[in-house]
């Protein structure tokens, strides 16, 4: 019985053993399907906001996703969700209606967004005005560097509307 | 619907619908091993092991591998290589495995030529086993035209020639098996489907087989000794283990087994992480290049002893040799008119054989890298002569053997 | 016992099969060349002592300027690297860190007579010159001249060991050879483009550089990001210190690098060609590690198994 208890007890040491190995292997294959660096580095988009003209929307790509720039005419209500730069007031948003994804439609003349896939409007400041959407555009993150704008990094002013709740 | 009464536990849940206590007595606690073994009895597992490592490596490969001429080497040593987390260590891992598998292989094989474990009832098995060989031959030069480097391309090119049949001039057969005049997409992209579905299914199923007909004639043993399964597995059922002559596979066979896979593993991974080029050949490492032919080609190690009787002969004798060398082999066990299941040391002229055809495959191996001049292509030469020679002889030498 | 005894046959086969056809089998494909450690025998040392200051001037007046930068000394180069290629074949390089990365007998000699100092005598026959004149001085003694000249280009270079891998490469052996892997082009880094037009002009100003250089050297000078898996850094460093002496006839020319700098340009190709041997080395021993206790626990797991079955 003494014998039995032993190969038992070496065949749980070497068998924890090789689980440890198999842990390692799933480790690594793990780390195998993280994002590749080129695609993390892409992240990170830079806009330069001086040629912006008011009233027209400029569509830049982050994260495969469309942003929309407005930059704000002085008879547009100006908003705390508004990304200032210099004198001026813009709109920055993904381009996604939070209804279920599609990309509304900008309407210069009506000065709002609207969505085709089923009827769905925002504001100039990005605010839901008539459903379904439940919520505004949502605000990338987002920072400002002279007339240039990073998105993809959270600066000081991203991060202040954060916190109010703003950006979501 | 068959009576099923409530089970106890989960074990008995599942015997009830699957006859997993049956599996196990089968397959693990009650397949009888012979005893008299020794480490060359493990290089099957070491084999199945390492056909694991290729699969899963490949797996992680498949992921990021991009079959098309234009991105193929990049994907492999810029997106594989660098970018990719461990993406170098599986790379360098199938590049390992997929050459030293040939050396198990070769063992494995010389193993069942030596123990005469291919004769007797045992024929299926080796039939199978070299239809493993052929198949994991096909993968493994499928597999290597994938990085399209000089290598991937111009072995590309010389091998689908071989297919033009010398004198035969089947140049439309060649384009057919290309897909294109030249290796290109068309080539690429099929030999990427060849390698990652195809011939791995027939592996697969090969090795399937392969343990099905083992089943009967069971394992060998190192004297050749026919055993009394039945006999000896009630001695060891009833509690002597050491006077029988048989052992379970698990845990008997299993431990020793394990124990051969640990030492394998030492010495697989230490090439791995350190002494990989012999797997990895640097002329790959040059994107292939249509126009220029590197100045030296050469075929992965486990595939020169057979390019080199190709070599010394003109054109087609020399098909013709390179043909009949491919199947000779299949022919081991009734090319042997010998009854006699026993250890070669102990059969006579057929150690000379053995022993004679180990230096000569090993001969044709080393010559078959070496550039076919002087003195190169008289060795080449006469190792051919006594490869064709020693299988001319083993029916003759067999005949005459004395019953052991 | 027995099974030793078996284990050391098939050890045996092993090594001998693996013997013949790697070492030995390579040896014959290959001949090796021994390394020289950079030291130029072939070339003479300076007769006389350098004097910086006099240098300035003596290479102001030589006319360097009229095709070489000097970014060190405020002189931008005379030419864009497509005019340049255009005129000459091939873009003279900036001399800013000239005296830190080559060789001062290198300077010397190439000043002198740049195709025989780069060895490339046999390529400029029946007429055809050397992009880059020979030197005979400006008036004075020539070999005074060409001293201090040379430690003129040492006062205005980096310290040696400022010098990093990339710019060790990137003045060597940039001009010619692109390396795709770190986004290097003969005409600079490939800057990120938001427009595929821009892009494209880009790529186009490329390609034009290297049909002037292909026109040039006889073939475009293959691209090095895989060339220290390929090559090896043997090959690399005895390469470089001689390139007739592994491919005879040749039109790379002996680039006249230091010890110091081949180490960080095979630093370079390394970052490039193996960016992570250093992981790997640090994987492989803890998968070691792993493996020697693995095999250990199996040995005595089967040995308290086997033990009642001997």
């Amino acid at each position: 019985m003494a014998d039995n208890s032993r190969r038992d007890f070496m065949g749980k040491v070497f068998g924890g053993w090789a689980a440890l190995g198999g842990l390692g292997v799933l480790y690594a294959a793990k780390k195998t399907w993280d994002p590749l660096p080129s695609v993390k580095a892409a992240g990170f988009t830079t806009v330069d906001l001086s040629a912006a003209e008011p009233n027209v929307l400029n569509i830049e790509k982050w994260r495969g996703k469309p942003i929309f720039i407005l930059k704000k005419t002085p008879d547009m209500e100006k908003s705390d969700r508004d990304v200032i730069v210099g004198k001026d007031r813009f709109l920055v948003a993904i381009g996604l209606c939070t209804h279920l994804g599609c990309i509304p439609a900008y309407r210069p003349d009506q000065k709002d967004f609207l969505c085709a896939c089923h009827g769905g409007m925002f504001d100039t400041s990005g605010d839901n005005i008539k459903p379904p959407p439940p919520s505004p555009l949502v605000i990338p993150p987002f920072k400002v560097e002279g007339t240039k704008l990073v998105l993809g990094e959270e600066g000081p002013e991203y991060k202040k509307m954060k916190e109010a709740g703003i950006t979501a | 619907m068959a009576h099923f009464e409530k089970a106890g536990s989960l074990r008995e849940w599942l015997d009830q619908r699957l006859a997993i206590e049956t599996l196990e007595r089968v397959l693990s606690k009650e397949y009888w091993i012979p005893k008299n073994i020794n480490f060359l009895w493990a290089m099957g597992m070491v084999l199945a092991f390492t056909f694991g490592i290729l699969l899963v490596s490949g797996i992680f490969l498949l992921m990021y591998y991009q079959p098309n001429v234009e991105l193929a080497f990049d994907s492999v040593n810029y997106t594989i290589m660098r970018e990719v987390e461990f993406g170098w260590l599986w790379r360098h891992v199938h590049a390992v495995a997929a050459s030293v598998v040939f050396l198990i292989i070769y063992i494995h094989m010389f193993t069942g030529i030596y123990y005469g474990s291919y004769k007797k009832g045992r024929e299926m098995i080796w039939i199978s086993g070299m239809l493993l060989f052929v198949t994991f031959s096909a993968e493994a030069f499928s597999g290597y035209m994938l990085p399209w480097g000089q290598m991937s391309y111009w072995a590309g090119m010389v091998i689908t020639n071989l297919f033009s049949l010398g004198s035969l001039e089947l140049n439309g057969l060649v384009e057919w098996i290309r897909g294109d005049y030249a290796p290109g997409q068309a080539f690429l992209t099929r030999f990427f489907m060849l390698h990652v579905l195809l011939l791995p299914l027939a592996i697969l199923a090969l090795i399937g087989l392969h343990f099905g007909t083992l089943r009967i004639p069971h394992v060998n043993n190192q004297d050749g000794e026919e055993i009394d399964f039945e006999a000896e597995a009630a001695k060891y059922k009833a509690g002597n283990k050491k006077e029988a002559k048989v052992i379970a596979f698990n845990p008997d066979f299993l431990s020793k087994d394990m124990f051969v896979l640990s030492v394998f593993l030492i010495f697989f991974f230490y090439l791995v992480f350190w002494h990989y080029s012999f797997a990895m050949d640097p002329i790959n490492f040059d994107p292939a290049d249509p126009m220029k032919t590197p100045p030296h080609i050469y075929p992965e190690w486990y595939f020169l002893w057979s390019y080199e009787i190709l070599r010394p002969f003109p054109k087609d004798p020399g098909l013709i040799a390179f043909g009949i060398a491919q199947v000779i082999f299949f022919l081991l066990p009734f090319l042997d008119r010998s009854p006699n299941v026993a250890p070669a040391n102990r059969r006579g002229l057929f150690k000379v054989w053995f022993w004679v055809m180990i230096v000569d495959m090993i001969a044709l191996t080393v010559m078959g890298k070496l550039p076919p001049e002087g003195i190169f292509n008289t060795i080449g030469l006469i190792a051919t002569v006594v490869f064709f020679a020693l299988w001319i002889a083993l029916p003759i030498i067999t005949k005459k053997e004395k019953a052991v | 016992m027995k099974e030793l005894k078996i284990l050391a046959v098939v050890v045996f086969f092993t090594l001998l099969t693996y013997w013949g056809v790697e070492p030995y089998a390579h040896s014959v494909m290959h001949k090796h060349v021994e390394s020289k450690n950079f030291q130029y025998d072939d070339l003479k040392p300076l007769k006389k002592k350098g004097d910086a200051k006099r240098g300035a001037e003596t290479f102001l007046s030589a006319g360097c300027t009229g095709c070489h930068g000097v970014k060190a000394a405020g002189m931008p180069a005379p030419m864009d690297p497509v005019s340049a290629a255009a005129s000459f074949g091939v873009n003279p390089p900036d001399l800013s860190n000239a005296g830190a990365l080559y060789d001062e007998k290198f300077l010397a000699a190439l000043i002198k007579n740049p195709a025989h100092a780069t060895k490339v005598e046999h390529k400029f026959t029946d007429g055809r010159q050397h992009p880059m004149p020979n030197f005979y001085g400006v008036g004075g003694d020539m070999e005074q001249e060409v001293a201090d000249i040379v430690a003129y280009m040492k006062s205005i270079a980096k310290n040696p060991e400022e010098i990093t891998p990339v710019m060790a490469f990137e003045d060597a052996c940039g001009r010619c050879h692109a390396v795709h892997y770190e986004k290097w082009t003969q005409i600079g880094e490939k800057p990120k483009f938001k427009f595929k037009k821009d892009e494209l002009l880009f790529d186009a100003k490329v390609l034009e550089y290297q049909d002037y250089l292909t026109k040039y050297m006889g073939k475009l000078p293959p691209d090095l990001s895989m060339y220290i898996r390929s090559r090896g850094e043997h090959y690399i460093n005895t390469f470089m210190e001689d390139p007739q002496a592994l491919l005879p006839g040749t039109s790379m020319p002996r680039v006249g690098v230091t010890a110091e700098s081949a180490e960080k340009i095979i630093e370079y190709l390394a970052d490039s060609g193996d960016t992570k041997r250093e992981e790997r080395d640090s994987v492989g021993v803890i998968v070691m590690f792993y493996l020697f206790v693995f095999a250990f626990l199996a040995y005595l797991w089967k040995q308290s198994i086997w033990r009642e079955l001997h």
